[in-house]
């Protein structure tokens, strides 16, 4: 790790000006301390978020504002979130470990970078990391890679759970920064890696998540569904968030996103458009998968990620759509 | 003061002392007495000492898989802050010593034998000086020119027969093989594994004069002192190593390697103490792995399903060079029969870390693929496999016809079917389904060889009355503090509140060290020999025959006269030193813990996850010393099962031999949510051809074939016959039956 200043903002405006003086935010440090360490990120300042009043959850018309420093732990166990976006709490908690969701926050855990090996060993070429240098994943040990949205440059999947949930939900991202406030749509805040994959969302210099707004509450059947290689504390090889709701018999709305699929937290709107309207089937639930799946691409060792996922829809919405009925 | 009993075990000891005492502490299942302070984190490890004026050192590792250092830029390095020296001797080691070497491995960092491999250490004031400044050392290297191998089925890979490791060769397989009644001929894969102990490799080590210290933690300090000496061309009594508390070792922490011998360079340069601390990368980069295998099974039987001929042929790798090639076939040598025979290993040289002694060398992997073609077998041959396995247990080992000195496979096969209610087992797969799960039983048995070592204690019996025990044995979080109390207990007759323990420390009598499941049965027979010789003199100042000496809660009683020992010593402390040697008993009767696992697993209809539900393990290891200690060390053997069955595979890139997931959120260890309600049947056992205490190896028995009971349950449960672990989701989903058609 590099020497740097640690200066800890006492409010929303005071991080934004040492932002702008080209400090780098830290929230919980969950990722960032590692990547200090490996020296993958060397920030010179840092501004810690921690005190600058960006904590609470509250009510938002009808929807919640959950602010950027909501740690993921509090988050999963708000009453709100818990009985009105359940999707979002059970994401939240089908990731990392309890320790970890007890310092991880909102707008950290958007930012989260990916997991992908040969990103965290410098030995290796890594466009994200070091970019021109190369993707030493394509034609490595690519087992928890992405098959949708990738680039010559880079196939790294967003690992995480809780912008999945919020991506079916609708959530908005809201921001501050020079050019003052932004509210991004979730499913705009990931950059998928085109040729710059060391960019991963949209954030410009010097802006800062201030919040998070989730919608009106649906009332529908929320499932997440975690497929990974142990029971807990394991990054997704493939998830599904369902927020569905029936009407006679028939699937009256359906949002669903996916999670380590992509190389950004995955919606399709022509599966849900396959789905709605339809009476659940097993033949259904192919066909979305195969809309979902038709341009997908496997690198060798995430192969299985593409039957794993049509396998992981159908069983999610085999379940939503019973659960549903009743 | 040595003992004159002969130290050579060469004759049973059928006296079984340890039965005829009185103070009723041993085989209790006592806490630890360390326990309170490792829960509250008050016990010092190796990294934690706070050694006056300490600097940190850091290891710096090659960024190539094969070469030659050519020219490392210290300049840049050394005008850090902080910095204050670079070191690439020729006395650091490239490799890490094999479990009990007791010599130093290759040597020199100048030379890149795999990637990753430390070439230098960086020393500075404080840790993140010396880490920054390790990855800014910039080296350049001289790449080999000779063509590597980076995987052990590359065909630019040498492959060799082991200078160790001679093939067993009885009748004629392949004549058996065509004359069977029924036969099966698979082919395993098993992937190369991690130790993945909790605490890192870490050492401080300073100089007081010509005499080296090191603060570390290592597995065999008697071994260990003689490496690092040999390492730095000293001799080994100048060596002392102080290493209490363990925090796991696994088998990595048999031999030193890196960072002991790098810090003690360092140390001496500087003429400061050094701590090297490795990280996690690092321990995942460079310390012993598990060698991955491929392994045939040939099994042949008769009409009736007794096996005519088996054969167990393992391909393995590791460095060129290094004599260890994992001993697959260890167990398969005398657990079923079957004259006609061939039982073999061949290991491929390729360029990746030393492969050593993880977990239960040999029978870890080896056993779980033996006992998974083994339920292949049952199905082949149509009777139930614990049928099978009793049918198929010799009386004397195949070939070399020697006898067993004690078996309990069959009582724990039968005992733990019992608890497990293995009868309401569905022998066709895909029976049971509960909602979107498949669910399945399977049964394996477990073996583990026994080994006795040598091994020095020294026992005093204190004028108050109390004892203490001491010996350089290492407790690497087993137990060993408890059971050697225990013995010393038992043997004086103290309450166990009045023995002391003292380990891990080369001033002390050199105990056997841990590793191979032998450090409790080797050092707790040097205590028990050294406390029979505390009571021959206690016997003579009680006039009495030792073997008729009661002594019970410090009370000594013999023909109706009772004498406390405060009484008996008179002032005067007594301290014996007890040794044992292994002798003929090994060769003259084939020993090895035994016992059987059963599991019950869920499989997922439609993503092929296996989680397993509940498992059962019953083991006969002669006797119990400690029922709390050996209950957990079973426990922990059925998780690394739950491991090596379903989650943990060490990942290489094939293009450079270089690991990809070399930490602990990647490397799958299981975590609590994948270890369910297990159960342990410790079966009552007494084993004297094994040691004076009757006892033997329990450490690594919980894990010898467990995998290849849950790898059966999940046949049972979908259909889906996995031949290589572990059985991830992605191997079993392309063979599942279409979850919706078959939905109850
Ligand atoms: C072993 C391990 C396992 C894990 N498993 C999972 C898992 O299964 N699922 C999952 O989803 N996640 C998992 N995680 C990731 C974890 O959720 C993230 O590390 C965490 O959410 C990051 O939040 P943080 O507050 O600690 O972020 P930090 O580390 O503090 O920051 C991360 C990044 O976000 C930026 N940042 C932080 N706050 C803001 C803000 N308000 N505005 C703008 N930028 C900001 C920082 O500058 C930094 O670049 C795991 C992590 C680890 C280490
Ligand atoms: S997949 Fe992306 S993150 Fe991984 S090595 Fe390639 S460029 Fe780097």
């Amino acid at each position: 790790m590099r020497p740097f200043a640690l200066d800890h903002a006492a409010s929303t405006a005071e991080a934004l000006q040492f932002l702008d003086d080209g400090a780098t935010a830290i929230a919980g440090g969950t990722n960032l301390v590692d990547l200090m360490k490996l020296q993958i990120a060397t920030p010179e300042r840092l501004v810690s978020l921690r005190r600058s009043g960006l904590g609470d959850i509250a009510q938002d018309g009808e929807g919640l504002r959950i602010g950027a420093l909501v740690t993921n732990a509090d988050c999963a166990a708000d009453m709100q979130v818990r009985e009105n976006w359940p999707l979002l709490a059970k994401a939240i908690l089908a990731g990392a470990s309890p320790q970890l969701r007890n310092r991880a926050t909102t707008g950290g855990n958007l930012c989260q970078r990916t997991r992908c090996g040969y990103f965290y060993d410098t030995s290796q070429a890594c466009n994200k990391r070091d970019p021109g240098s190369g993707c030493a994943a394509r034609e490595g040990f690519n087992r928890i890679h992405a098959v949708l949205g990738t680039s010559d440059a880079c196939i790294a999947t967003y690992p995480g759970d809780m912008a999945v949930a919020m991506l079916a939900l609708e959530a908005v991202v809201l921001t501050q920064g020079p050019s003052g406030e932004r509210e991004i749509p979730i499913a705009q805040f990931h950059l998928p890696p085109g040729d710059d994959p060391a960019r991963d969302n949209v954030l410009e210099a010097g802006e800062l998540i201030t919040a998070v707004r989730l919608p009106a509450p649906t009332g529908g059947v929320q499932i997440y569904r975690k497929v990974r290689d142990r029971a807990s504390y394991a990054f997704a090889l493939v998830s599904v968030a369902v927020d569905l709701t029936m009407n006679e018999g028939r699937i009256a709305r359906c949002a669903l996103a996916f999670g380590s699929l992509g190389t950004v937290p995955w919606r399709d709107p022509a599966v849900e458009q396959v789905l709605i309207g339809e009476a659940p089937s097993s033949a259904l639930f192919a066909k979305a998968a195969e809309v979902l799946l038709k341009d997908a691409q496997g690198f060798g060792a995430n192969d299985f990620k593409i039957p794993l996922a049509a396998r992981a829809l159908a069983a999610t919405l085999n379940d939503a759509t019973r659960t549903g009925k009743a | 003061m040595r003992l004159p009993l002969a130290d050579m075990y060469n004759t049973p000891d059928e006296r079984n002392l340890l039965d005829t005492m009185k103070q009723g502490v041993i085989g209790k299942p006592l806490d630890r007495p360390e326990g309170p302070l490792k829960v509250s984190g008050t016990a010092t490890y190796s990294a934690e000492w706070k050694i006056d004026g300490f600097v940190e050192g850091v290891l710096v590792l090659a960024g190539i898989p094969q070469g030659t250092v050519k020219t490392i830029h210290r300049d840049p390095v050394l005008a850090m802050p902080g910095v204050l020296a670079v070191l690439a001797d020729e006395a650091m080691v490239r490799r890490s010593v094999q479990g009990t070497a007791g010599k130093a491995p290759v040597q020199d960092v100048h030379t890149v034998d795999y990637f990753a491999q430390p070439v230098a250490l960086v020393v500075a004031e404080t840790f993140e000086q010396a880490r920054d400044a390790a990855l800014a050392l910039k080296v350049d290297y001289d790449d080999a020119q000779v063509p590597v191998a980076f995987d052990p089925e590359s065909p630019d890979a040498e492959v060799e027969q082991p200078s160790d490791e001679e093939p067993v060769v009885g009748g004629d397989l392949d004549q058996a093989m065509r004359e069977a009644a029924f036969s099966i001929d698979v082919e395993y894969h098993t992937p190369g594994h991690a130790s993945a102990a909790m605490e890192p490799h870490a050492t401080i080590a300073y100089w007081e004069d010509d005499h080296l210290i090191l603060r570390g933690s290592y597995q065999m300090l008697a071994y260990n002192v003689k490496e690092i000496a040999d390492c730095l061309s000293m001799p080994a009594k100048k060596v002392r190593i102080i290493a209490p508390y363990v925090g796991g070792g696994f088998g990595s922490k048999l031999g030193i390697t890196h960072e002991a011998v790098a810090a003690a360079i360092a140390a001496k340069a500087l003429d400061r103490p050094v701590r090297v601390v490795m990280t996690r990368q690092q321990v995942f980069q460079t310390v012993m792995r598990r060698s991955e295998t491929r392994q045939r099974v040939r099994l042949a039987t008769d009409a009736a399903g007794k096996i005519i001929g088996l054969g167990h042929e393992a391909h393995v790798s590791n460095l060129p060079g290094e004599d260890f090639a994992e001993p697959v076939t260890q167990a398969t040598e005398f657990l079923y029969g079957g004259e006609n025979r061939l039982l073999k290993v061949e290991v491929a040289r390729i360029c990746r870390m030393t492969a050593g002694s993880v977990r239960a060398p040999g029978e870890a992997v080896g056993m779980q693929v033996l006992e998974a073609a083994m339920d292949e077998l049952a199905e082949a041959v149509g009777i139930d496999p614990v049928e099978l396995r009793k049918r198929n247990l010799p009386g004397k080992v195949p070939v070399e016809g020697t006898p067993y000195s004690s078996r309990m496979l069959v009582e724990a096969l039968e005992q733990g079917a019992a608890q497990f209610g293995w009868d309401k087992r569905k022998p066709a797969p895909c029976q049971t389904r509960e909602g979107d799960w498949w669910i399945g039983m399977g049964v394996a048995s477990a073996a583990r060889v026994n080994m006795l070592t040598l091994a020095e204690a020294r026992v005093t019996l204190k004028a108050d009355g109390t004892a203490l025990v001491e010996s350089d044995q290492t407790d690497i979080g087993t137990g060993t503090y408890a059971i050697l109390g225990q013995i010393a207990g038992e043997m004086l007759g103290l309450p166990i509140s009045q023995v002391k323990v003292v380990l891990g420390d080369t001033s002390l009598p050199p105990g056997a060290g841990s590793g191979g499941s032998f450090g409790a049965i080797s050092t707790g027979s040097a205590v028990m020999r050294a406390c029979e010789a505390i009571r021959e003199k206690l016997a003579k100042h009680m006039e009495s025959d030792a073997d008729e000496l009661e002594i019970r809660d410090g009370m000594a009683s013999f023909d109706g006269r009772e004498r406390s020992l405060v009484e008996l010593l008179d002032g005067k402390d007594i301290a014996e030193v007890g040794s044992i040697k292994p002798g003929k008993t090994l060769k003259d009767f084939s020993q090895a813990s035994y016992g059987a696992f059963f599991a019950e697993v869920a499989v997922h209809a439609f993503t092929g996850e296996v989680r397993v539900r509940r498992m059962t393990g019953a083991f006969g290891f002669g006797r119990v010393l400690n029922a709390k200690t050996a209950r957990s060390q079973c426990l922990g053997g059925m998780v690394w099962g739950i491991g090596s069955a379903l989650t943990e595979e060490l990942a290489f890139d094939t293009r450079d031999g270089h690991l990809v997931n070399h930490d602990l959120a990647e490397y799958h260890v299981p975590v609590h949510a994948d270890v369910p309600a297990l159960e342990v049947i410790l079966l009552e056992e007494r084993d004297a051809a094994a040691s004076p205490l009757q006892a033997k190896g329990v450490g690594e028995l919980g894990i010898c074939g467990a995998a290849g009971a849950i790898a059966n349950a999940v046949r049972n449960a979908c259909g889906v016959r996995v031949r290589s672990f572990p059985l991830t989701l992605d191997k079993v989903l392309p063979h599942l039956p279409d979850p919706f058609a078959s939905a109850a």
